[in-house]
């Protein structure tokens, strides 16, 4: 964050600098982007808005266009911070199911958008069935209703994963364009069940009482005082980070891990060792589906309202990061799926209309410049 | 005659033959022969549906390009005309203005597609248009102020391609499905059967864009089987086959990729610029909509990839089905929700989950019907030929070449 | 024979639509070194490959401590103790030396003592043991690539062209590893294209051509016959002397 603004203000800092500044960029890509994208908005946010509009303002106060992107200010910048670290996390949680299963099994499953509606509403389920829980306000009943919602929507879409990977994926290992046509097949088929078992209508989904409402920044709090930020999102923030760190652990510290990593490069050298690969690309599937589900219902209580088709929906953005990240690479879509969550507050700030071109124009802009996506995954 | 229209590319299956002969005649004396409004736009959707999934196929089916940018294209035919219309007023002018702007923006964002497509590996390709084509859908969604939001916008037709311009006269229609049903359950009274299935058809300006649409449709789709077993067609069959050994004998595999790329995305406008008068009114849903990729991508499969017979074929199956097959869910639900201890299954069949079963049909015809129903049909009548000729070698032979295709 | 460790009889098998293996018998004797000889496209690595199950057996046997293992899948092949060193070493580039090894240790960790020796046998493994695989030089990841096979206890040892692209002072390191292995380990199956590395090593040898075995018999005897040597590996040994 501080690399890429010190070359504009410190020009005699010369060749040297700027020689490592694209070391920098290249080497860590997802961290220059990520500077880059909140050391803009900030820079936006500390100007006062007051002397650049100044110039600039008609009789009734407005200022064109351009001159209104300053209007951010630092409490602004921060609460879309976080705000956008909450929602790039729960994209995480969604993406990186999809990224391993690409990376180690190369199966591209497009119907990981209907794992994902499939956990909202299962997600939805248990909180509407025990609304007394969420509402009485005790923090035991409130935590034991999360976890009961989330192991639910984690069983129930780990369930459909092993259902999934051995009736719909496993004939067509290996195939990419049969892979893209059974999968589609698939999506459809579970939004229709969906909608066979909950009904067609959204279902609304109340947070628990203590999730409602935001925390406020204590005013004497330099710069950041007086910032409101959700109690959902903090939490959402909280619960992929650890989410991350586990999965990150699991990847290098354990066997399991060493495994999945070596099978990304070559499955079949994996075998030769006497593994059987199959057992552990449906381990995977499963816990990608599950971690699928998870998201699902984490964000269906973000929303406060479920829909079959919400999945599909989320699959774009999906999409979008595990490309970002580098098809198959649980930290590149880590970073992604911040990135994401960052550009669309702070352009959904600015300039709502936009967002969801910023997304998609990310994503190219970045593939034209990297077309591996930020953190490549080496392949045999 | 028959080969220089066809180009040689016969059917080669006597079923498929009648299939396609029936569907031809039916579609070309359709509103003479079925009653009603539902009949006569599903025709229309017929007729256009079989440019957009023929147009598909050159891509998928004869290049094994995944693209579900399809209909990104098709919108801007459909959004160029009619935007069009509204700002120039409704005339034959706007209309070729209209064409000519959007397929101009189809060809230069093709040919941008098909440069991203040198940058990234196929399967990158497929998840690129997919989110590409979903931000241009956000993009329609937004600018409401031209194109309407969600909630769409009037194309304002010309009179003449509406249903105010009349004709002196109206036609006759013979309503063929009805007079058959009638003569089956009713032998007795053939004369009155035969009274009632005549009806009146509408001689309006309609009726002429249903025609427009089923010429251009017919055109186009004699053009494509022109490309396709043209020397052009043969490389891009060759890339299929081996990008790897298509290279190396020398063809530039992108220079054909991005130019099919270019070939249907061109071919999606002009079928949304149909769409757009033969609906005279666009939403998001029903011209941008990811569902709406994916049932174009299901015509194609199901018809048969790599046929282009396969998209008359598809196309008309899957309107059909979308149409019909509903009311004969309804049914079949009607009679299961009697059925004691069967009523919890009623909800899998009601109207509304027509899908869920075209979906289980889709996802076991990529098993089991690879080729889709046109590769399918060929297959049977290349095993039926060899077993006339009596040699089993053949057999196996045409089999296996059946497989392929 | 009657103690032939790894029995193939009459094995056909295609890859895609091109039939590489023509009716193969060989068999490879108990606690000997075989080396498998043959020009380019003779088949050699495919039947490596089809012995560990990762080409189909079109027809044919497989026969390993008298037991039928054909078209066994690739695990559990491995499971009986049969470790494979494909031609291009599959080596895990983005994991470590160590990770390398671990994964290896199939049925659990790996053994102190054994692997003390599997250092000494290949001193470099040990110098980058916590580096990246992909860090390590040809001749590196070739000793990576055995010291994995022999990292358990095996049965039965594959290694389609260890010397492929090394440099002679690596290729006599590796001669000295082979020695040692061939004095303490069980059996080995070496496919060869270096006839000096091979007549050094082997104890039975075969020779394959087309798809079938041409020649079997005893390394001495082959290395003796000058003129056999000429008829059955032609032009390709004088480019190896």
């Amino acid at each position: 964050m501080t690399a890429d603004t010190s070359t504009a203000t410190d020009p005699a800092a010369g060749r040297g600098l700027r020689r490592r500044l694209s070391a920098f960029r290249e080497g860590y890509p997802h961290f220059f982007l990520l500077g880059l994208l909140a050391g803009v908005t900030l820079l936006l946010a500390v100007v006062p808005y007051g002397i650049i509009a100044a110039p600039w303002q008609d009789a009734a106060g407005e200022a064109p266009r351009l001159v209104r992107l300053f209007r951010m200010d630092i409490q602004t910048w921060f609460t879309l911070t976080v705000s956008g670290m909450a929602m790039g996390l729960l994209i995480f949680i969604m993406s990186s199911g999809m990224t391993l299963t690409f990376g180690l099994m190369n199966v591209l499953n497009l119907a990981h958008g209907g794992f994902i509606s499939f956990g909202a509403f299962c997600g939805a389920t248990v909180v509407a069935a025990l609304s007394g829980w969420g509402g009485s306000g005790s923090l035991v009943l409130t935590a034991g209703l999360l976890l009961l919602a989330f192991v639910y929507a984690m069983v129930v879409t780990g369930a459909l994963g092993v259902f999934f990977e051995r009736v719909v994926i496993r004939p067509v290992y290996g195939n990419h364009l049969k892979q893209i046509l059974v999968t589609i097949g698939g999506s459809i088929i579970l939004v229709q069940l969906i909608q066979v078992i909950w009904g067609s209508t959204d279902i609304p989904v109340s947070r628990p009482e203590l999730l409602r409402g935001a925390v406020i920044i204590n005013e004497g709090v330099p710069l950041i005082g007086g910032a409101a930020i959700e109690i959902y999102r903090l939490m959402a923030v909280v619960v992929g980070l650890i989410l991350y760190g586990v999965m990150q652990l699991i990847i290098n510290r354990t066997k399991i891990g060493v495994l999945i990593r070596a099978g990304v490069e070559n499955t079949e050298m994996v075998e030769i060792h006497g593994y059987r690969i199959r057992m552990l690309f449906l381990a995977v599937f499963v816990a990608g589906s599950a971690l699928a589900g998870l998201g699902g219902a984490m964000w269906g209580m973000y929303e406060q309202i479920v829909n079959a088709h919400m999945g599909e929906h989320l699959m774009i953005m999906v999409i979008v990061v595990i490309i970002l990240g580098g098809l198959g690479s649980v930290t590149g879509c880590f970073y992604g799926a911040i990135l994401v969550g960052l550009i669309n507050l702070y352009v959904g700030y600015l300039e709502p209309r936009l967002a969801g071109v910023a997304t998609v124009g990310l994503m190219v802009a970045v593939l034209m410049w990297r077309p591996q996506g930020l953190i490549p995954v080496l392949r045999h | 005659m028959m080969d220089w229209i066809l180009s040689g590319d016969y059917p080669r299956s006597r079923i498929l033959t009648a299939l396609l002969v029936a569907i031809f005649v039916g579609l070309g004396l359709g509103p003479f022969l079925f009653d009603g409004v539902v009949a006569f736009r599903t025709m229309g959707m017929i007729c256009i549906f079989i440019i957009v999934v023929a147009s598909y196929d050159l891509m998928l089916g004869y290049t094994h390009v995944v693209s579900f940018a399809h209909l990104m294209f098709f919108g801007f035919g459909a959004y160029g005309v009619a935007i069009a219309l509204d700002t120039m007023g409704s005339g034959f002018t706007a209309i070729f203005v209209g064409l000519g702007a959007s397929l101009a923006v189809s060809v230069i964002t093709a040919l941008l597609l098909g440069l991203l497509s040198l940058r990234v590996k196929a399967i990158f390709f497929a998840l690129v248009t997919l989110a590409i084509a979903f931000s241009f859908m956000v993009l329609v969604n937004q600018l409401y102020h031209i194109t309407g939001g969600e909630d769409g916008m009037r194309v304002a037709v010309p009179r003449e391609l509406g249903p105010a311009f009349r004709m002196e006269h109206s036609g006759t229609g013979f309503a063929l499905l009805n007079w058959l049903w009638g003569v089956v359950t009713n032998p007795l009274a053939v004369g009155e059967v035969t009274r009632e299935a005549l009806f009146d058809v509408r001689m309006n300006g309609q009726l002429l864009m249903y025609y427009v649409s089923f010429v251009l449709a017919t055109g186009l789709f004699l053009f494509m089987l022109r490309l396709v077993n043209s020397p052009f067609g043969k490389v891009l069959m060759a890339i299929r086959e081996n990008e790897f050994r298509a290279e190396a004998l020398g063809y530039r595999t992108v220079f054909y990729r991005t130019a099919v790329v270019v070939v249907a995305s061109a071919f999606a406008t002009v079928a949304g610029v149909l769409f757009a008068l033969v609906t005279r009114y666009i939403t998001p849903g029903v011209t941008l909509d990811f569902e709406l990729a994916v049932f174009v991508l299901l015509m194609c499969v199901i018809g048969g990839m790599g046929t282009l017979y396969g998209a008359v074929i598809g196309a008309t199956v899957f309107l059909v089905a979308q149409t019909y097959l509903q009311d004969l869910l309804g049914v079949l639900s009607g009679w299961i929700a009697e059925v004691p201890l069967m009523q919890p299954a009623a909800a899998l069949f009601s109207e509304e989950r027509w899908l869920l079963w075209f979906g289980v049909l889709f996802v076991l015809s990529v098993y089991f019907f690879p080729a889709g129903i046109v590769g399918q049909l060929r297959a049977w009548a290349a095993r039926r030929d060899a077993g006339a000729a009596g040699t089993k070698e053949q057999g196996g032979a045409a089999e296996a070449a059946g497989e392929q295709s | 024979m009657a103690d032939a460790l790894l029995e193939l009889t009459g094995l056909h098998a295609n890859i895609g639509q091109y039939h590489i293996l023509h009716g193969v018998d060989l068999q490879v004797p108990r606690g000997e070194l075989t080396v498998l000889l043959g020009r380019n496209g003779a088949g050699k690595s495919t039947t490596l490959r089809t012995i560990m199950g990762l080409t189909q057996v079109s027809r044919g046997q497989v026969r390993f401590n008298g037991e039928d293992i054909t078209g066994e899948a690739t695990p559990r092949v491995a499971r009986r103790g049969v470790a494979f060193v494909p031609e291009d070493m599959g080596i895990f580039q983005l994991l470590t030396v160590r990770e390398n090894m671990e994964l290896a240790a199939a049925s659990g960790p790996m053994d102190p003592a054994r692997l003390d020796w599997v250092q000494q046998l290949f001193p470099p493994l040990k110098r980058f043991w916590d580096k990246p695989a992909g860090n390590l030089s040809g001749g590196q990841k070739q000793m990576l690539a055995i010291a994995r096979a022999i990292i358990e206890p095996r049965e039965l040892l594959l290694v389609d062209e260890p010397t492929k692209g090394l440099a002679p002072s690596i290729i006599n390191d590796l001669r000295d590893a082979f020695r040692e292995l061939k004095e303490r380990e069980a059996t080995i199956l070496l496919v060869e294209q270096n006839f000096n590395f091979a007549r050094a090593l082997g104890q039975s040898v075969a020779v394959m051509d087309d798809g079938r075995i041409v020649h079997t018999g005893r390394m001495a005897a082959l290395a003796e016959d000058e003129a056999l040597q000429q008829q059955l590996l032609g032009l390709s040994l004088g480019a190896h002397q």
